[in-house]
């Protein structure tokens, strides 16, 4: 086997571990403290903006604007609709300004 | 299959599929990507079959590319996908009438939109069976690999990614599943915090370690800031 093919089972055998663990560890514990219960709640919204958070610091006229109109968006409409309006912002005016 | 375990698998199957359509560009924007960072085409496949976390996958060729140590390649993949134990930990809660082989089975698909659309399922009141699970998995992971290959194929076709916007998909899709998430108890200072914290961890210590640091900030703030008695059942009902 290649030493990339051993790189890439390595990094898929870890990231199995990361999705199992969590349940392994928690599924110790009968009752959940409110703590981490709303710890746990946090998650999604805390992780997910971590991967936008550096997009938005990186991104330039185009960019920040596609982010704009698909945040707008989505206050009324769904994930597929915000998602392109906001690659449709993003293509005019990157052809437009680029 | 029984008729309910057949309704269960196509119900999930309608809620995998539109947002398995919307990774298509990214599968394939990682197969041209992998392709153009010096693996070969079986090895692009074979990371979307076997790691199946897109961001990772991202960062890993982007690694692959720089040749740096391998140990470095596959602690960084790790560090991109460490999220996934707060998923496995919070998915684990409505998953107690698994066997263990369907936990060992389901919790390989657990990537971020296979967890929204699980966290989505239990906020409804709806059972989180294992064939509807599957049913949202199904799509999600045969298109994640089969566009990662079309891509890894296909891929110096695609005339220019930047015009197309390719590179900045991905954020905008995070930030739809951000503001889904919006109902949720102490949102607003959790985003603001993670946010913040992230931002400032990208500058001074580096991607992909924002990521784990901005999350873990957010999270134990939200801890913090929960009441430290068991609140009662009804209202703990409700906060779900």
């Amino acid at each position: 086997m290649s030493e990339t093919v051993l790189i890439i089972l390595a990094g898929a055998v870890l990231t199995y571990l990361t999705r199992i663990g969590g349940d392994i560890v928690l599924s110790r514990f009968d009752n959940i403290h409110p703590r981490v219960e709303a710890g746990l709640n946090a998650v999604p919204a805390a992780v997910l903006t971590t991967l936008v958070a550096p997009a938005i610091m990186n991104g330039g006229v185009p960019e920040l604007a596609a982010m704009l109109v698909a945040g707008l968006v989505s206050l009324r409409a769904g994930l597929m609709t915000m998602f392109s309006a906001g690659a449709a912002v993003l293509i005019t005016l990157r052809y437009l300004l680029g | 299959m029984s008729d309910s375990m057949k309704t269960d698998f196509w119900q999930g199957f309608r809620q995998g599929l539109p947002v398995a359509v919307t990774a298509l560009p990214f599968a394939a924007l990682f197969g041209t990507l992998a392709v153009e960072n010096g693996l070969g085409v079986g090895e692009a496949v074979l990371m979307s079959a076997v790691v199946f976390a897109g961001a990772s996958q991202m960062v890993g060729i982007e690694l692959f590319g720089q040749h740096v140590a391998p140990w470095m390649i596959v602690f960084s993949i790790f560090a991109v996908n460490f999220r996934h134990v707060l998923y496995s930990a919070a998915i684990g809660r409505h998953t107690r009438s698994w066997t263990l082989w369907q936990k060992a089975a389901g919790f390989f698909f657990l990537t971020d939109p296979q967890y929204a659309e699980a966290e989505r399922r239990a906020a409804s009141g709806e059972r989180l069976g294992f064939v509807w699970y599957t049913g949202v998995a199904a799509p999600l992971y045969v298109l994640w690999v089969a566009f990662g290959w079309l891509g890894a194929e296909f891929g110096r076709l695609i005339p220019d990614t930047y015009a197309l916007g390719l590179d900045y998909l991905l954020p905008i899709y995070f930030l739809g599943m951000v503001l889904d998430f919006r109902d949720r108890p102490l949102w607003t200072p959790v985003v603001l915090t993670s946010g913040v914290v992230s931002s400032i961890a990208y500058v001074y210590v580096g991607s992909p370690w924002h990521v784990s640091i901005g999350a873990v900030a957010g999270i134990l703030l939200a801890a913090v800031l929960a009441p430290g008695r068991p609140a009662p059942a009804e209202a703990r009902e409700e906060a779900q």
